[in-house]
This record gives C-alpha cells, sequence and structure tokens, in this order.
C-alpha cells in the first residue's frame, strides 16, 4: 500500500504561536482521499486537528482547502491525484531517504483562517452571497400552479444550482486577491442562477446592478482559476460572461466602468484589424480619440503609452497608424457570428453530451411509459401559460437555439 | 440571552421549513445549527419528493401506497395529512424558487420511484434535496429581519421549567466556546436521525442522533425506533448512496450470475418494490452464494439511456467515477444493502408536538409516524417539509400565549463544568474514534436487515460495555477554538443512547414488519405486534418499554406483496 506525507497547516490562534506545517505519514491506496486520510490522523493521532466535513461525498460543500496548491473538496481528492500535483504551496520534494510523496493541505485563500483548515467563509463568501439578493423575486403575478418553464432553462439554471458553497472557487479567484471588494465568482453565479431565471422579475435591476458596481460582473480577468478549482462543473466565470453578455447584448446596459463600451470597442477592433490594435482600444472604449470623455483617460495612459515605446512594444508608426487590415477569414467569422438567428453559448452543462445510438433495453421503455401520463395528463388550460412575461419567451428562444447549435464534449 | 418565541435545534429541511413558517405565522424565530445550514445533512437527499399533484393522481393512493409502504405501521391520520397537503408544498416550494425538472410542455415532471403505483416523485436531476435546501436558505437570508440564524452552535442541553415544559436550550459557541442560554417559548427539534451510530452509513459525519437523545434524557418517549432503513443501493466500501432514482429511470438489479432477482421476490413492482423488501431481497441473495465476492450484487445503469443518466442522474455519474472508479453509463455498479434511514424517533403527534410540553420534533429526529415499518423513497423530504411547517406554524400560535420564561444562571455553570470535565479528561480511556467504530459495526452487524434475539442480545450488551468507555475516551484538544473533538465525545454519548433504543425495541418486536425482520420471528403478527413500541428513561439510565396503539382510519392490514 503507497504511503504519503501528509503536511498539515496548523494553526491555533489560542497558541500564541505562528501557523506551521504538521507531518503525518499514512498508508492508505491512492484512490482514497485526502480527507480519508487527515481523519485517519484525527481519528488515530490527533483529534485536534480542525477541519470542517460531513458527507464525504461532495455535496456538502465543507471541506474546501487547498491540497498541494490547489484548490478543491478534500473528500472528492484522491491520494494519488493530489500527489501527483506537487509544488504547491508547502511542497517540497521528497527528502533524501524519503521515499512518501508529500501531500501539502492548507486552508483556502482569500478568506481568513480561524483555525487550521477551517477559514471564515461568513467574513467573505457569505457576505458576498448576500450581495447578490440571492433570493427569487417572483414574477407577478404568481400562478394558482407551477410556472410554465421550458425544460433548457430550468437545466440551465440547474447548473449553477448545483454549486455546494464550498468557496473553492473564491480561495483562487485572482481578481479578488487585487481587489478583495470583487463580488466574485460563487456570488456571480450566484447572480446568473436568477437572472437565468425566467420566474425572476428582476433580471435587469440584477444585471444593472452588478454591471455599475465597480467590483461587479467586469472586474472578472478571466484567469479561469475558478472553473478550474469548482468541484462541481459550475463554471463560474462562464456565467459570469453570461451575465455580461445579457447586461450588454439583451438590455444594453451601458454601465460607468465602461465594461460596455469596452468590449465593444474590443469586438470592433478586431473586426476592422484582425489582430488587436492596442492604441485603439483605449480611446475607442471611451468613444474614439476625440470624445471628451477619452482626453482624461489617455492622459492617464501616457505613462503606460511611453514605458511601452521605450521598451519597444509600441512605436509612433503603430500607435498612430493602422498596421493590419482584417483579412477576409476574419470578416467570415464575423459574418456567420451575426448571422445567426440566436446567441450561441456553449453551456456544456446542457449540451456536453455526445450524440449516441439509444442503444439500450427494456427499462428505459418502462421508463418512458411511467412518466407518460404526467406529460400528457394536464390540460392546457392549467398553470401560467398566457401569463408569461415577454422576456421569458426571449431567454427559451435564446436557450433553444443554444441547445441547438453547440456540440461538445462530455466533461 | 437571546430570547426567542420559537427557538429551532437543526437548520436542515424541517428546521429551516419551521423556521420560515413561524416567521411568517408572526413570531420571533432563533435557528441553531452545530453547522453552516446548506451544510445539513438534507442536502444529500438525491432522488425527489412525493405529491400526488398530476390531476390524475390522487392523495389517497399516495397514501395507500404510504401505508402499504409502512407495512400497515404507519399512523394513517398522520399520513392522511401529510399525503393532502403535499401538493400544496410543492408548490409553495417551486414558487420559492426551486428548479424542479420540467417535462415538454415546461409543466411540473415526475420521475418513478419504489412501492408508488404512479409516478409522483418530483425532483431536481438527483440533486433534489441540495436544491430545495439551498433554496430555503435564499429564503431564509431573504427573511433575516425575522430569524436570527445562529451557525455553528451546539446544543449542550434542553432545559425544562420546574413543570417538566421545555424552555430553551444552552449552545456552544463552536468559533469561540463560550456557552449561551437561549430562552424559548418553545423548542423544535430538527436535528436529523442517527445514521453514525451504524457503519457503514449512507449518512454524514454529523448525523449523530443529537436531538433524538437529548429528548430522550429529557424523557420524552421514542417511537418505532427498530425500524432502521436499509437502502437497497450503496456503494461496498464507504457506504455512499446511489440513489434510488436510478431504478425509477429504468436501472436493474441483477447478481453476481447475471440473474434479474426481483423477479422472484417482487414480480409486479421489480426494482421498484418498496426498499425493506428490495434490500431483503438483495441480502438474501448475498448470503446465498449468489453474489460478487466483495459481498454485493450489481446495480445496472446502462440500461438507462446514457444522456439521460448524464442530465438526471448526473450527481451519481461523479459518484461512480470518484468513489467506485465506475463509469455507470458503461458498466454495472457494485451496491449493497446500507444503514441509510431511521423511520423512529421523538414521537410526536401531527403538529410535532412530543410528550414534552413546549418540545416539538420534526423531520428524521421525529416519528410522526408517518413511516411506520419502512419508509417509501421521496417521502422523507416531504416529511421533513410537511411537519416542519406544521411544528412551526403550532409552536408561533402556542408561544402568542405563553410568556417569556427564564432559566436560572447556576444551569450554565453546570453545562460548563459538564464541557470542561470533557476537555480536562486525563486520557488513558479509548480514542472516541475506536469506541465510534464498534459500535458502528456492532449495529451494521447485529441490528441490520436480518435479526434474532441473539444477535440483538449480544448488541445490547456491547453498547451497555461502550456507554461505560464512553465518558474515559480520550479527548486530545483544550482550545476553546473549533473544539470539534469535544464535539466528538459528546455526540459519541448520544449515538450510545439511540443505539440502545434501537436495540431495545428490536428484541422487544417479536415479529418481522417493514424493516425489522426477525429470523426467529419471520411472520408478520398483527394480532400481538399491530402497535408501536415506546421507549423511555427515567433518571438511572434505564430504557423503558411501553406500547401505543396504530391509528387506522380507512385501510385495514392486508397481506403486503409487490
Amino acid at each position: 500500500m503507497p504511503a504519503y506525507t501528509l503536511r498539515i497547516r496548523r494553526f491555533d490562534p489560542q497558541s500564541g504561536e505562528a501557523p506551521h506545517w504538521d507531518e503525518h505519514t499514512v498508508e492508505m491506496p491512492e484512490t482514497q482521499s485526502v480527507l480519508d486520510a487527515i481523519l485517519k490522523v484525527r481519528d488515530e493521532v490527533d483529534g485536534s486537528v480542525g477541519i470542517r466535513c460531513s458527507c464525504q461525498q461532495a455535496i456538502c460543500g465543507s471541506c474546501g482547502v487547498r491540497m498541494n496548491g490547489k484548490p478543491g473538496l478534500a473528500c472528492n481528492t484522491h491520494l494519488g491525484e493530489a500527489a501527483e500535483r506537487g509544488h504547491g504551496v508547502g511542497w517540497n520534494p521528497p527528502e533524501e531517504g524519503q521515499v512518501a510523496p508529500v501531500i501539502a493541505v492548507e486552508p483556502m485563500g482569500n478568506m481568513p483562517v480561524i483555525r487550521d483548515l477551517i477559514v471564515d467563509m461568513d467574513a467573505v463568501h457569505w457576505k458576498k452571497i448576500r450581495r447578490v439578493t440571492p433570493w427569487l423575486v417572483n414574477q407577478q403575478p404568481v400562478p394558482e400552479r407551477e410556472y410554465i418553464v421550458p425544460h433548457e432553462n430550468m437545466v440551465d439554471v440547474t447548473q449553477t444550482m448545483a454549486c455546494i458553497q464550498c468557496g473553492a472557487c473564491v480561495s483562487d479567484c485572482l481578481a479578488m486577491e487585487v481587489d478583495p471588494l470583487f463580488v466574485g465568482p460563487a456570488a456571480l453565479a450566484k447572480a446568473y442562477r436568477f437572472v437565468g431565471d425566467p420566474r425572476d422579475a428582476q433580471h435587469r435591476e440584477r444585471l444593472q446592478d452588478l454591471a455599475e458596481d465597480e467590483h461587479g460582473i467586469y472586474d472578472c480577468t478571466h484567469c479561469f482559476n475558478c472553473i478550474d478549482a469548482c468541484p462541481k462543473g459550475v463554471d463560474p466565470m462562464s456565467q459570469i460572461m453570461r451575465l455580461r453578455r445579457r447586461a450588454g447584448s439583451d438590455y444594453e446596459i451601458e454601465d460607468r466602468n465602461n465594461g460596455y463600451r469596452h468590449e465593444h470597442a474590443f469586438v470592433n477592433n478586431i473586426r476592422r484589424n484582425g489582430l488587436l490594435h492596442e492604441a485603439d482600444l483605449l480611446p475607442d472604449s471611451y468613444g474614439g480619440k476625440f470624445n471628451p470623455r477619452a482626453v482624461p483617460e489617455l492622459i492617464g495612459a501616457l505613462p503606460t503609452a511611453m514605458t511601452a515605446l521605450r521598451r519597444g512594444k509600441m512605436t509612433p508608426k503603430t500607435a498612430l497608424g493602422h498596421p493590419h487590415k482584417a483579412p477576409a477569414e476574419v470578416k467570415r467569422i464575423f459574418e456567420k457570428v451575426e448571422g445567426r438567428s440566436g446567441r450561441v453559448e456553449l453551456n456544456l452543462y446542457v449540451t456536453g453530451y455526445e450524440d449516441e445510438p439509444e442503444a439500450t433495453g427494456g427499462g428505459q421503455r418502462e421508463t418512458a411509459t411511467a412518466a407518460e401520463p404526467n406529460a400528457q395528463g394536464r390540460p392546457e388550460s392549467v398553470g401560467a401559460g398566457e401569463r408569461q412575461p415577454a422576456a421569458e419567451s426571449l431567454d427559451a428562444d435564446a436557450v433553444a437555439s443554444e441547445t441547438g447549435t453547440t456540440e461538445g464534449e462530455t466533461r | 440571552m437571546p430570547n426567542q418565541d420559537v427557538l429551532i435545534i437543526g437548520a436542515g429541511l424541517a428546521g429551516q421549513r419551521a423556521a420560515l413558517a413561524a416567521a411568517q405565522a408572526g413570531a420571533t424565530v432563533g435557528i441553531i445549527s452545530k453547522v453552516h445550514p446548506v451544510r445539513s445533512h438534507s442536502v444529500a437527499a438525491a432522488g425527489g419528493i412525493n405529491a400526488a399533484l398530476n390531476p390524475e393522481d390522487t392523495w389517497e393512493s399516495h397514501a395507500f401506497d404510504t401505508v402499504k409502504g409502512s407495512d400497515y405501521l404507519g399512523d394513517q391520520d398522520a399520513i392522511e395529512v401529510m399525503c393532502r397537503e403535499a401538493p400544496g408544498e410543492i408548490l409553495w416550494l417551486e414558487h420559492a424558487g426551486v428548479t424542479f425538472h420540467r417535462n415538454e410542455t415546461g409543466h411540473l415532471g415526475t420521475r418513478a420511484f419504489g412501492g408508488a403505483s404512479a409516478a409522483r416523485t418530483y425532483y431536481v436531476a438527483d440533486i433534489t434535496g441540495h436544491a430545495i435546501l439551498h433554496v430555503l436558505y435564499e429564503q431564509l437570508m431573504k427573511h433575516s429581519t425575522q430569524v436570527d440564524s445562529y451557525e455553528e452552535w451546539f446544543t449542550t442541553d434542553l432545559l425544562q421549567d420546574d413543570d417538566g415544559r421545555c424552555i430553551g436550550a444552552i449552545c456552544r459557541n463552536l468559533r469561540d466556546g463560550h456557552l449561551e442560554v437561549f430562552n424559548a417559548k418553545a423548542v423544535i427539534l430538527a436535528t436529523g436521525g442517527c445514521g453514525q451510530a451504524y457503519k457503514p452509513t449512507t449518512n454524514g459525519l454529523i448525523v449523530t442522533g443529537d436531538g433524538i437523545a437529548q429528548a430522550y434524557r429529557i424523557g420524552a418517549k421514542l417511537m418505532d425506533m427498530e425500524m432502521v432503513q436499509y437502502h437497497p443501493t450503496t456503494l461496498a466500501g464507504n457506504g455512499l448512496l446511489i440513489t434510488e432514482g436510478a431504478r425509477g429511470e429504468g436501472a436493474w438489479l441483477l447478481n453476481a450470475e447475471g440473474d434479474r432477482f426481483m423477479e422472484r421476490y417482487a414480480p409486479n413492482k421489480l426494482e421498484l418494490a418498496s426498499r425493506d423488501v428490495v434490500s431483503r431481497a438483495e441480502q438474501t441473495e448475498i448470503n446465498e452464494g449468489h453474489g460478487f465476492p466483495d459481498g454485493t450484487v450489481a446495480l445496472d445503469i446502462t440500461k438507462v439511456p446514457r444522456r439521460r443518466t448524464l442530465e438526471a442522474l448526473r450527481e451519481i455519474v461523479n459518484i461512480g467515477r470518484d468513489f467506485a472508479g465506475v463509469d455507470i453509463t458503461r458498466e454495472p455498479i457494485h451496491i449493497r444493502p446500507g444503514q441509510h434511514y431511521i423511520m423512529g424517533g421523538v414521537k410526536t403527534d401531527v403538529d410535532g408536538q412530543t410528550t414534552i410540553p413546549g418540545l416539538y420534533a420534526a423531520g428524521e429526529v421525529a416519528c410522526v409516524s408517518v413511516h411506520g415499518g419502512n419508509r417509501l423513497g421521496a417521502n422523507s423530504l416531504l416529511d421533513t417539509l410537511i411537519f416542519g411547517r406544521r411544528s412551526g406554524e403550532h409552536s408561533a400560535a402556542r408561544a402568542i400565549q405563553t410568556s417569556m420564561p427564564a432559566t436560572p444562571a447556576t444551569r450554565v455553570a453546570d453545562a460548563e463544568r459538564y464541557i470542561a470535565a470533557i476537555i480536562n479528561r486525563d486520557g488513558g480511556g479509548r480514542r472516541v474514534a475506536a469506541i465510534k467504530h464498534e459500535l458502528g459495526e456492532t449495529m451494521n452487524q447485529y441490528a441490520a436487515v436480518f435479526r434474532d434475539a441473539e444477535g440483538l442480545a449480544t448488541a445490547h450488551e456491547i453498547i451497555r460495555r461502550l456507554k461505560e468507555e464512553a465518558p474515559r475516551a480520550t479527548v486530545d484538544d483544550r482550545g476553546s477554538v473549533f473544539n470539534q473533538d469535544v464535539i466528538g465525545a459528546i455526540e459519541l454519548g448520544y449515538m450510545l443512547d439511540c443505539a440502545e433504543a434501537i436495540v431495545i425495541a428490536a428484541e422487544e418486536r417479536k415479529e418481522s414488519r417493514g424493516a425489522q425482520f426477525r429470523t426467529d420471528f419471520p411472520k408478520r403478527n398483527d394480532d400481538v405486534w399491530l402497535k408501536h413500541i415506546d421507549v423511555t428513561v427515567n433518571g438511572a439510565d434505564v430504557p423503558e418499554v411501553s406500547y401505543s396503539p396504530v391509528t387506522i382510519t380507512k385501510w385495514e392490514p392486508q397481506e403486503r406483496t409487490y
């Protein structure tokens, strides 16, 4: 049976001592989880190791930690997998004569540590969740029975509903490291859960709020850390991008953070040049070089421009002229994308299955029969069909075309 | 010293639903949980929630299925209440934002579930409990001005006045270790079951029978404690749950010879017979040598179209991959019956009132009894919500007519001494985990699918010995910030109390009914045992058994076949 050196970050605020690493050697199969190893230490050697945990099946969201530098759930991270990562914080190659690979377990980042592996989620994570009005604001009138909602919409928001609030995405959010006030990946994914839900009455208000907040949707830097970290496939960054698209394209919210105009300037810049022409990007984001709004921004950007000139990243010629012209291929891409009737989004949660023939036995037939009375049994007049708001059909179309036109691999 | 009209202990589905209902009724509410509310074990409920909401379905049909599922031990008045109110509850949840599965017309869609005569299980993929729990927490955040939430507080004592009325609780803030008295006009226990008394179990590490034991210790009656559900499909090694939704979607059970053995045990309902029947069938196959060498049979989910599995059974795809190394969409997975749920608990009426005035219970901690000898799949979420709400409403109404009680300060000092004594133990005893492990294995060996007098007596003997050992168990942690070690030591005592009540009731019931199968009394005996077994304890830790009648309204006991 393989042996591992389990290195646990310890901190006891009552001890007056600085945080330190504790080391234990555990012998366990590589398919056992990091949590199994921690609990073995706690049960057999040292009952004072602090870690939140309960379900041991990646659904309660308690045991978010960093393992060899990567955040995730201790309960569904295999020892073998964690050991292979290496090179995280607290990681050291095995010393001479030491054969067991090291697994360094430390508390999640971006949140204060209370004790050992336990962080203060209230101070950061839950505070941010509460920031996004995290409850449904019902479309009125509330129907007597259920709201009528297209199947695809429900599956779509179920992706963000699958969030277990473990904090792994918050732990390694780079934008939050720089701007602690950033609403952040988990809370913005939660916001999408309502913006994508046709039963919610405040899509525009929510989007406006998060677009206008300088720590809101345009604060994300596309680093993909949250997507890597998420143990449940919620893809927080994708949800943030979808919030942006809805804010910009669907509701045309021109936010004071210039997020909307910046995105448009970016697209038009590529349309024109084929390659990004950075000297134009900034003024275009503020409505063009001669727009009064752009002048202070351009003056503010002068030191950066000087540095770029000095280092040869930019020449007076490239700064003022237009060295590239978009080739025909780029034009064709724009034509194809913009020629589509609905927006294409790669929501792998909805569409990420390979098509395959229905090669199955009789069990499937039985299920279909069992479900049938329900599918057909409800009279058309029952429900909220006639009372659906206009925004809803828009959502439905968008999602229908998303699911219809994308292809993807199972994640 | 917070004062509340209604104090709720436990913040899973029953607790949160009770809090929202009590607040809605105008009461001031406090809700206490030893973990953050969304970590509560309701989060692990997978398959769905039952209701006769479809116009072609009837609550009577749902009620009859439940009565039959209970092997006629369920109280039919309570079952009627639950099934009548189920459709309204589903719609309440839907309006609150639960992302229930929709069919092609955009209406609520259902899946088939065990022991049910219609497809009436409403669901969110296979994360139904999770989806509902998180939506209730959204509502709790919305109503934060009416409901004070005390997250990561551990209840050490229930308080009573001189007349025996429950008047609050003493709780320890895990974050800094300080104790606080919570005065309340009514207390609702919503602390869940006691699955950790078994090993393996599908239940999380926090499910340690706290509320059952706390109520028992202050004299409340426990009922139906012998009725412990073994879920038919749990993973061999770690006991993780594979949802009944898999069989609801069409998965088969096969023994090692590839024989679909349920054809012999339940020719009509096959894999979708009630859980006690399926678990017994599997265990029989395994005992008779038709299982795999690891003591399992196979669940073949490849019978379900792959696309459907990936959409509707997503969680168990992950569980198979992460915890068993099996792609369930491509190959069968080895499963066996494993401890999952306790039908018994603190005896209550249909408004959640226990036998202690001012003390309520709802959810798995309680026994109304709507599940009797065997709970149907997808009836537990319903139970938590219906009786959570009813407890919240009833306790709020009661609180309006009651004055705020006060607790003498000496009680806190007593509780502080009790905790300090645990923290300052001078070692020498066995480790808490070792005692817990022995308890779990004992229960899983002797108080499982098949039981007999000899085994139960052995189990009882072991439990008595562990009860003597537990107060000396080693505690390493001397601190007060998140001292989980001391909590573990207290929880061990709770699990031992629950285990003893289970074993005593199982010894008492000399027949086979629902989840209780006595190999020495293999038949159901309505003449003698169509009654509930109640267990109480006096001050000297000596349990006493008594009986209460089963309420029958419409459905006389019949032979039970599937």
